[in-house]
């Protein structure tokens, strides 16, 4: 099982995963767990009804907006990186966090290297299973790397030219 | 030009701090060499046939003399004691050893220079107009924007793992100077009827294996929303632009086959769903920027110089290198003057250390300390008196930069190809060579007008073959280095496509075949048309004819 880690505060920590993932032909566990959509769309509505807490895996090609009418009601979602390279998941990570509204969880997994901590953490991402056996010190430096930024984002950092502004 | 804050040095000097730690690391053995390849590629930093490369970016063309004394310093200390300048007006340094990379980014850094975002999937370099600045028929300063865009795309968290690389453009004037038609996206900026300055937006042009001419998608786009519409144009690529395979990637893929009314709409919906004051600059921070790019105390002269042109009457060289490598100033009195980066039987593009040493000094001395790289790989100063211009010259011409070619048929377009880079089948080099020796005499090219010949050593078409008037393609034929050739392109306002003439010749074979296509053209001409306007009236039919006689 990855590690999980958390980013909070400025900060990251290994965290405790409370949250089992399932996959699409496995039996149902006890316990809180995350799904995918399609199989979410059959199960999920009832196992929240149950008092579970349910997450949602998106697939990359899986637009975030299909969450919309089931935000409410979930606990996490994760967004996947099939790999490194297929950055589908800012763009969504963004549309969550800053247009939909999402508040809870939203973790990074697949091929998810702390060479992306900084990109992440800028999209909203607020958990991470590093698939590079980073440590959470190795996050923690690598979302400081630059002292400032040129664009705003879901991270809320004040943009160069807002710091321009101020001075 | 616009110089460097406190915050964009602090940007440069993290990001050099951040790729020593990486080589560091690698020099050690810490990582693999598939681990550090994408960091490294990050920084401008290929594997090519015989060393590393470093890919300089120049931003939108734009060089101080202090940043091209250090780009010098770099290629003497660390290469082989000179340059190449690309299409993309970047800089590649091709004998660079792993070890030195971060001193060499820290001396860049040092100047405002750097190698951000010249390679990976990304927001590439800005293009901007050369002329920006100098050029009378501009509407605004296009690197103003180029500059708003280079902010704004720097390290950009959503934008920097996009189905493919990714490259934008810039003009100001109705004459394109900057081959807008044939990047991802286009921006020309027009005043429109009111008066006011406002983007026409063209997406989805490329060359490459699939080439195309960019469509335009918004023919009035009010310039304070540019940032949010370029976020919308790019998240919708980032989200539906092809990842499974690499050769369908680019947004021009994606753009034909949406149609571009359809893709338009995906990018309008998207635009009016999103916050657009939190994408789009203030107005203060664009008057800062501007301010960066404010016209520098001209002097008020007459537009027309005595001692020059009685220096001109004097010299049948320096008035030939008027007619072809000057353009005309906004300011009365002064001349764009064009640095050849194309001396006959030379490498196009290169440029030797103590060239530039030589071409910054002259940039302090009469230009405003200024230098510009345009795209055809030649460089130019851009503010200079013409009454500076015969000692601009007799400076220029004893260190080879002033030949007098500018758009001539020696002028030619060639990427490092198979003598430097991994992907190309064919050299491109010893080709471009060839043809310019072949025209060599100044008569017969100024006879021959404008003619523009660009050479690509693979189907990636980094030498624009696809927009040559006359484009040159290499390919390999069973090991051997054959060149497939095509009429009638244009990477300008006028923007079309090239067409393929016939069957691959081999290397031996081009020259000469270029002398009988420009036989027809002079042949066929009429009045006052160019080599490409003849080939659009006639077609190519009497050009293959000639140029393939023998075969029959």
């Amino acid at each position: 099982m990855p590690m999980l880690i958390n980013w909070r505060a400025g900060a990251a920590t290994v965290a405790r995963d409370g949250f089992v993932t399932l996959a699409d032909d496995a039996p149902l566990t006890d316990g809180d767990i995350i799904l995918s959509w399609p199989r979410f769309q059959a199960e999920g509505e009832a196992l929240i009804a149950q008092g579970r807490k349910v997450g949602v895996r998106l697939a990359s090609s899986e637009s975030a907006e299909i969450l919309a009418p089931v935000l409410d009601g979930l606990s996490l979602v994760a967004l996947e990186f099939p790999k490194f390279r297929d950055g589908r998941a800012y763009s969504s990570a963004r549309l969550l966090r800053e247009r939909m509204g999402w508040g809870g969880e939203l973790r990074a997994v697949g091929d998810v290297l702390v060479e992306q901590a900084y990109l992440m953490i800028r999209c909203g991402f607020d958990a991470f299973e590093p698939a590079d056996a980073s440590t959470p010190a190795d996050w923690t430096a690598a979302a400081a790397r630059f002292a400032h930024v040129y664009q705003r984002a879901a991270d809320h950092r004040a943009p160069a030219f807002a710091e321009r502004q101020g001075a | 030009m616009y110089l460097y804050d406190d915050i964009d040095r602090q940007m440069l000097a993290d990001r050099a701090q951040e790729f020593r730690a990486q080589c560091v690391r690698r020099l050690a053995g810490e990582i693999t060499e598939d681990q550090f390849k994408p960091l490294r590629l990050m920084n401008g930093l290929y594997l090519q046939l015989h060393a590393y490369m470093l890919r300089v970016a120049i931003p939108y063309g734009t060089l101080s003399a202090d940043q091209l004394r250090a780009l010098a310093h770099v290629a003497r200390t660390y290469d082989k004691g000179y340059g190449h300048f690309t299409t993309r007006t970047n800089l590649q340094l091709h004998w660079i050893k792993l070890r030195d990379a971060p001193d060499i980014l820290d001396h860049l850094a040092e100047v405002g220079l750097h190698a951000i975002q010249t390679s990976g999937n990304c927001i590439r370099n800005l293009t901007a107009d050369p002329y920006a600045g100098a050029a009378g028929d501009e509407v605004d300063d296009s690197r103003v924007w180029a500059e708003v865009i280079r902010q704004w795309s720097t390290f950009h968290p959503e934008f920097s793992y996009l189905p493919r690389k990714f490259k934008i453009a810039v003009t100001a004037s109705p004459t394109d100077r900057a081959a807008t038609r044939i990047y991802d996206i286009g921006l020309r900026l027009y005043r429109d009827a009111d008066g006011e300055l406002a983007f026409e937006v063209g997406v989805g042009g490329g060359l490459g294996r699939l080439p195309y001419i960019g469509a335009v998608i918004r023919e009035r786009l009010p310039v304070r929303h540019l940032l949010s519409y370029l976020q919308a144009i790019l998240r919708v690529y980032n989200l539906h632009g092809r990842r499974d395979n690499i050769h369908k990637a680019r947004i021009k893929v994606l753009v034909a086959g949406l149609g571009p009314e359809e893709f338009s709409r995906q990018v309008e919906a998207e635009w009016e769903a999103s916050d657009k004051a939190a994408v789009d600059l203030p107005h203060a921070e664009l008057a800062r920027i501007r301010a960066g790019f404010m016209p520098m105390g001209f002097e008020a002269l007459p537009a027309a110089s005595r001692r020059f042109e009685a220096a001109k009457a004097d010299s049948r060289a320096l008035a030939r290198f008027a007619r072809h490598n000057l353009a005309p100033h906004k300011q009365p009195g002064y001349a764009i003057v064009h640095v050849s980066l194309k001396a006959i039987g030379e490498t196009p593009g290169d440029c030797s250390a103590d060239q530039m040493d030589l071409v910054a000094d002259l940039a302090d001395r009469y230009s405003h300390g200024e230098i510009r790289v345009a795209y055809e790989q030649n460089l130019i100063l851009p503010h200079v008196k013409l009454d500076d211009v015969p000692e601009v010259y007799a400076a220029l011409d004893a260190a080879g930069l002033a030949t007098p070619n500018i758009a001539l048929i020696s002028d030619i377009i060639a990427c490092p190809g198979l003598d430097y880079c991994a992907l190309a089948n064919a050299r491109a080099i010893p080709v471009a060579q060839d043809i310019a020796r072949r025209f060599a005499d100044p008569e017969v090219a100024e006879r021959i007008g404008e003619l523009k010949i660009k050479i690509s050593g693979c189907i990636n078409a980094c030498g624009h073959h696809h927009v040559g008037h006359i484009g040159i393609l290499g390919v390999d034929k069973k090991g051997e280095e054959y060149y497939q050739l095509s009429l009638g392109g244009s990477g300008e306002g006028d923007a079309s496509i090239a067409q393929i003439l016939g069957p691959a010749v081999p290397a031996a074979r081009v020259a000469p075949f270029i002398d009988d296509l420009v036989g027809v053209y002079l042949a066929e001409r009429r009045d006052g048309e160019r080599f490409l306007d003849t080939v659009r009236r006639t077609g190519l039919a009497p050009f293959k004819a000639a140029a393939y006689a023998d075969a029959h």
